[in-house]
């Protein structure tokens, strides 16, 4: 069973349609039992980081989370998700799990892209370039794949755990972490059959992880 | 780079399609769920639901079809029509909407947007605008004036002064619809788009006059939208989604072509 970690950020049920869809057991919870039980999690997110964080610590799930990467279990971050992991975002000014060193960053209002300003948030298809260092996770979805974004801040984490790399206006870190733990900027659950299979892959290294 | 969008609209009426649907041999013709399948298929980027349900008490009808869709198709999808308060964009987020689109009731409750934002976050919050093309006057200096009810119902609103006040109050985006274009077939009025899309930093759909591909080649490039929308030419089997984002693609448009 793979836990979706319930923590009132954002409409979960997207996810779990997706991992329903490739009958994939899920259940989306808070519940620390559940966490412990399961021998995966997606920490998913959409939303604010500051309250995100605060609903966290609250809960004791920080802690949880950070135990249970530490003892291997695999761990997929999706948007929000994703920029928690890092030590810190700029967003409300808040401390992250500093499960993956670096911070955030936020699109600088002036950046372009064929000499226009780009718009903020990021949103919409974009190409995920550098996938041979995920490749796991990237497992039979070819390099410069489009995923569907939607975030005005990125993760700009340690260079050993910057994975693969998208273009808006600069060149940002779109998946993050290492084997076992890696976090996504965009969202796999509403980017298509590439995204599902993103998804599955995760799912196959949960089960021999297990 | 972020890839230009095409997103097929579909009309839905106490849950089925409104319009004749011929593209597809084997699917449910009148099923907007089988048909929304199809178009995830083809490569479509994101699908437009406008529920055009002449009575509240049936919306619950709706809401079924977006449940269903959620569970079938992974790729984000909006439902408008008739959406008048947050707890009309609440159901249908709950039920599995990426986006909800508000237009009249918006008009008319400008706050609308702001309630939704701030209970959803902007990236859910479609501002819907049907324009018209009129002499520049004092309601309207840009020449182009906001519209409801299909055209039906003048607004004295300058369509630039709106869709900077949508943003302002905290629109994600704004699906741009000229009346004046909308079943014609002779293209996207390019003059409004790239005016709008050039007044906001939101992303602009362009809307209404799609009648070939280099149409939305135009929409993304002088017209400078974010995405293009699409109905009857795709509906009654003239070009197929991935034929248009091919021909958008030898164009150098940037659009997503592995699906």
């Amino acid at each position: 069973m793979i836990a979706i970690v319930d923590y009132e950020a954002g409409n979960l049920t997207s996810v779990k349609r997706g991992l329903d869809y490739l009958d994939i057991p899920c259940r989306i919870t808070a519940d620390a039992e559940t966490i412990r039980q399961a021998r995966g999690i997606i920490f998913p997110g959409v939303g604010a980081a500051g309250q995100a964080m605060r609903t966290l610590r609250r809960t004791g799930l920080d802690d949880l989370l950070r135990e249970r990467v530490q003892r291997g279990v695999p761990l997929l971050g999706i948007c929000l998700g994703s920029q928690i992991l890092l030590q810190s975002t700029p967003e409300n000014d808040t401390r992250g799990l500093e499960l993956i060193p670096g911070h955030c960053r936020r699109f600088a209002p002036d950046l372009t892209e064929a000499g226009l300003p780009i718009n903020i948030p990021h949103m919409g298809w974009n190409a995920v370039y550098g996938t041979d260092k995920a490749p796991f996770l990237f497992s039979g979805i070819g390099e410069g794949t489009e995923f569907y974004f939607v975030h005005a801040y990125y993760p700009v984490p340690a260079e050993p755990y910057w994975l693969t790399s998208t273009d808006y206006g600069t060149r940002f870190c779109s998946v993050l972490g290492r084997e076992g733990l890696w976090a996504v900027q965009f969202h796999p659950e509403k980017s298509g059959r590439p995204g599902l299979a993103l998804l599955n892959n995760f799912h196959d290294y949960c089960r021999k992880a297990h | 780079m972020l890839c230009k969008r095409v997103i097929p609209c579909l009309d839905v009426r106490d849950g089925r399609l409104t319009k004749g649907i011929k593209f597809a041999g084997n699917v449910d013709i009148g099923d907007p769920v089988a048909t929304a399948r199809a178009y995830y298929e083809q490569g479509a980027d994101e699908i437009v639901f406008y529920d055009i349900t002449a009575s509240h008490e049936r919306r619950d009808i709706m809401l079924h079809v977006v449940d269903r869709v959620a569970s079938q198709i992974f790729i984000p999808f909006s439902v408008g029509g008739g959406i008048r308060s947050v707890e009309d964009m609440r159901s249908v987020l709950l039920s599995g909407a990426e986006k909800v689109s508000v237009n009249s009731a918006a008009v008319k409750d400008p706050d609308l947007i702001r309630r939704g934002a701030e209970a959803f976050g902007s990236q859910c919050v479609v501002l819907g605008m049907d324009v018209l093309r009129v002499e520049p006057t004092g309601d309207a200096p840009s020449g182009y004036e906001v519209v409801i009810h299909g055209g039906r119902e003048r607004m004295g609103m300058d369509a630039l002064e709106w869709a900077r006040e949508a943003e302002r109050l905290g629109a994600g985006e704004i699906c741009l619809n000229s009346i004046d274009a909308d079943g014609t077939k002779d293209g996207y009025e390019l003059t409004l788009t790239r005016l709008v899309s050039d007044a906001v930093r939101i992303p602009v759909i362009a809307s209404g006059g799609a009648g070939n591909p280099q149409h939305m080649v135009e929409a993304a490039t002088s017209g400078r939208a974010s995405a293009a929308l699409i109905a009857s030419i795709v509906h009654y089997g003239d070009y197929t989604i991935a034929g248009i984002k091919e021909l958008m693609r030898q164009k150098g448009v940037p659009v997503r072509m592995s699906w």
